[in-house]
């Protein structure tokens, strides 16, 4: 043991002299002050590579993303649209499309403007749909615009941030790349959101969006229903003694339909004589609230560009209607992911809301308006 | 931005992990044998701590050149829930395509014999505490 240890003793002390202690701890002592020069100098832009390749991190997963939902999307159109030619060409060119909101520096009218743009896209997209997907029904049309909807949203997530990404390494602008670092774990929820709601479109599967249809769904079954605008259908139901026109999107396809048009008719055909309107719909829940909580409140909770609640309100001042929402809370990812389960069971309680608000603020014998609000893909009537 | 399946490394990049996993061994080394020769033990914890953080730095960066992205999206497990409307029996079965709630389906209840209705449509999530 002794000998061993004296031999290894030796042989330290030969190693360390072809290196020599002090030439060592100089090199050491340098390489730490040069580690300090370059960290006052190039310390921003070390950080900014350090951005940089993290952003490229998140784009490459991005981009993967947009090609993951492209391949569904041109894998559902060849399964259900049954289509002669490759309908890849098709999707690349509908992946690309883009919409120019009309100009709002005079703002008057904008709305009626925006609502044709707007009207004019639906029709063009469905036109697109049934040229790819030939054999595709009017339920699997409505899907199908879904889930190429999702996908364009996914190839427009991934050519914006590439571009920012880009110009901040092109032009290495602090700023640029800074924000873009910030922003991306955001971008990347509502990326993931979008991943999930191609699959549930594609399938054809309710969605977190769709609690507010749900909920006019459970109240209209077994009642007889008419359209009343585009896409739109209503039901005469006795709820409480009052009579309650109950209207929702016309499902299972994928649908969000103008639930404001429809409103608006209903008020006018009833010459305003509307004891109350109640709008249900999902709203985007804050961080640390539940998933499928139920709130109640004052307004018009229809989303969108905005062109349907203009309406609704447009009608409400008209006529002074009271107007009450109810909302089911859950965030951006269960809005467009399949229903989950504390959404479905928040159906019931938000009936039970409803069936309250009628008794507390309107009387028997009064006409009341339910409107549920949402995608009502996978929810009949 | 071209990027394949495989990451691809700078050649400088590498050059600086393998200088820096170099530097670290023989910091390493350095402390190790000025233990044995109980020169200086105070010098020996200084080169251990840089050879350490050195090692670190480097098999961190040469982890970072190792990460790949995989992604891809598959469906959630979706339940239908189905309910016959004569005895109330309730059957929990996958989601197929072509379900939506309340379609009157053509699947038979084993009680009474009548056709079921698609009732619920949801998926379970487990929230992590």
């Amino acid at each position: 043991m002794m000998v061993s240890s004296s031999a290894l003793t030796s042989i330290c002390v030969k190693l360390n002299q072809p290196f020599g202690g002090d030439i060592l701890s100089w090199i050491f002592t340098l390489l730490i002050y040069i580690f300090f020069a370059i960290s006052i100098f190039y310390g921003q832009r070390i950080q900014l590579h350090v951005w940089l390749r993290e952003v490229e991190g998140s784009l490459y997963k991005l981009k993967r993303i947009r090609d993951e939902g492209r391949k569904i999307a041109i894998e559902t159109i060849r399964e259900i649209g049954k289509p002669v030619d490759d309908p890849t060409e098709h999707v690349d060119r509908f992946l690309e499309y883009f919409t120019i909101q009309p100009v709002s520096m005079d703002p008057a009218r904008v709305v009626w403007k925006l609502e044709h743009i707007l009207d004019v896209r639906d029709n063009r997209f469905k036109d697109e749909v049934r040229l790819m997907a030939p054999a595709a029904d009017e339920t699997q049309v409505n899907n199908l615009e879904n889930t190429l909807e999702a996908a364009l949203a996914l190839n427009m997530i991934y050519k914006i941030i590439r571009h920012y990404y880009l110009l901040g390494k092109k032009t290495l602008s602090l700023y640029v790349i800074m924000q873009l670092q910030m922003i991306m774990p955001m971008v990347m929820r509502e990326a993931e959101a979008y991943a999930s709601a191609l699959k549930a479109f594609a399938y054809g599967q309710p969605i977190g969006d769709g609690a507010g249809a749900l909920v006019a769904a459970k109240l209209m079954r077994g009642y007889q229903k008419r359209k009343i605008a585009k896409d739109v259908v209503v039901a005469t139901v006795p709820i409480e003694g009052r009579t309650a026109y109950v209207l929702k999107a016309e499902g299972p396809g994928g649908n969000v339909a103008k639930p404001g048009e429809a409103i608006k008719q209903l008020i006018e055909e009833n010459d305003g004589k509307i004891a109350s309107i109640i709008i249900i719909d999902a709203a985007l829940k804050l961080e640390g609230e539940k998933t499928g909580e139920v709130a109640e409140g004052i307004g018009v909770a229809i989303g969108g560009p905005g062109v349907e609640q203009y309406k609704v309100e447009e009608s409400l001042l008209q006529y002074k209607v009271p107007v009450n929402a109810i909302v089911i809370k859950e965030d951006i990812a269960d809005a467009v992911s399949p229903m989950r389960k504390e959404i479905f069971e928040a159906a019931e309680d938000a009936i039970n809301r409803i069936k309250r608000l009628i008794k507390e603020r309107t009387k028997e014998g009064d006409t009341v308006i339910i409107a549920g609000i949402g995608n009502t893909i996978g929810i009949g009537q | 931005m071209k990027r394949s399946s495989q990451v691809k490394i700078s050649t400088a990049f590498l050059v600086v992990i393998f200088l820096t996993l170099i530097l670290s061994f023989v910091a390493i080394y350095w402390a190790i044998s000025e233990v044995i020769l109980g020169e200086n033990y105070g010098g020996a914890l200084s080169w251990l701590l840089i050879g350490f953080i050195g090692l670190s730095i480097a098999t961190y960066m040469l982890y970072q050149t190792r990460r790949r992205i995989r992604i891809s999206i598959r469906p959630q497990p979706v339940m239908t829930t189905l309910i016959c409307e004569k005895c109330g029996f309730k059957n929990l079965r996958e989601f197929r395509r072509g379900d939506y709630v309340f379609k009157e389906t053509d699947e038979k209840c084993p009680k009474c014999n009548e056709n079921m209705y698609i009732a619920a449509i949801y998926r379970e999530v487990k929230e992590k505490v």
